[in-house]
């Protein structure tokens, strides 16, 4: 798996991401934070949600440094989770200064990708994460610069393509694994109900997504374990 | 600006900081492959789960109205199932909000 590889499986990544933190651009500049400013939050955090409501904590007058710890703690958990899938799947050759500087790298598209292949190598998951790390950094640039001039029913359109990306990431999975459909619907039912039962709604939204991720991968893991031989369920 | 350059770098570096830590940490310290079935099917549900709770229901409340929401989940769902990728699917979803929009405004 050479670097070539990674970058050619990370390409649908990067563009993704250049429409998606160009979004983030946008709400950046709305809140009058400078163009520089904004790109670099995207370039030293590559997260998709945990940024956006670093940027509403940051902006907010009543935001405090703790808060914006704890959610962005809360938020990106789900990294940690991801991180531990993927040490379980990495080359041997992947030491412990590689894995520091390389760590930057688990999203969640980029950790799905790297989660289908069969191993996984520094050299190869450096190329994969490139073209992302340029497209989140650039297109959150772009977006900063020019998302003022665009007209808002453009930037209200804008603002699903992160959601699409996830769609296409699960929906192809659900096709091939019948039981990753019973994961998902339980994570979206709690989901919901986070959302919309009153009692619950006060959980804040990161602290959410952990719940009824955790709960969702625990029950499906122990009614439908899956055959190591086919651990991920991948298809490739 | 409303926040001055210092509050900006202090935001920063507990963003950046605590994100890096998420990632780093787990990903140095637990090299051991799992021998459990269950945990290691856990951590291969786990993308998925994340992925659908992030989605569901916060795409309905992306846009400015519900059905504009729920008309890009519903074709993000159809183009992936027709077999669309990342930014296909993406541009699709975007494309329906654009177009509702467009025909709400008409009507």
């Amino acid at each position: 798996m050479k670097f070539s590889d990674g970058v050619k499986d990370g390409l649908p990544i990067g563009l993704g991401y250049f429409a998606v933190s160009f979004s983030f651009g946008i709400a950046g500049s709305a809140k009058l934070l400078s163009w520089p400013l904004v790109t670099l939050i995207s370039m030293t955090n590559l997260t998709s949600a945990g940024q956006f409501a670093g940027l509403q904590i940051m902006t907010d007058a009543a935001g405090t440094f703790i808060e914006m710890a704890l959610a962005t703690f809360f938020i990106n958990l789900r990294y940690s989770l991801m991180a531990i899938s993927l040490s379980q799947k990495v080359s041997p050759d992947f030491g412990t200064t590689k894995r520091l500087l390389l760590a930057t790298g688990i999203t969640d598209e980029i950790f799905a990708v790297a989660m289908s292949k069969k191993s996984v190598t520094p050299i190869y998951f450096l190329g994969l994460m490139t073209l992302p790390y340029i497209g989140w950094s650039s297109g959150t640039a772009v977006g900063a610069i020019c998302g003022e001039i665009l007209p808002a029913i453009v930037t209200n359109a804008l603002g699903v393509a992160l959601y699409g990306m996830f769609v296409a990431i699960v929906v192809p999975q659900m096709k091939v694994h019948k039981p990753t459909i019973f994961a998902v619907t339980i994570a979206v039912a709690l989901s919901c109900a986070f959302k919309f039962v009153p009692a619950l709604s006060c959980v804040s939204v990161g602290f959410a997504i952990i719940i009824c991720a955790l709960v969702a991968s625990l029950a499906a893991a122990a009614l439908f374990p899956m055959k190591p031989e086919n651990d991920e369920g991948a298809t490739k | 600006m409303n926040i001055d350059l210092q509050t900006y770098a202090i935001y920063l570096l507990v963003m950046a900081g605590v994100t890096l830590f998420l990632r780093a940490v787990p990903f140095i310290l637990l090299r051991k492959k799992l021998k459990s079935v269950f945990w290691s099917s856990f951590l291969a549900y786990v993308p998925y789960t994340v992925l659908s709770a992030m989605t569901v229901p916060a795409i309905f409340f992306a846009t400015d109205s519900r059905i504009t929401g729920i008309s890009a989940l519903a074709s993000a769902v159809i183009a992936s199932l027709l077999g669309g990728g990342l930014v296909t699917v993406a541009v699709v979803s975007c494309l329906t909000v654009l177009g509702v929009d467009g025909l709400l405004l008409i009507l």
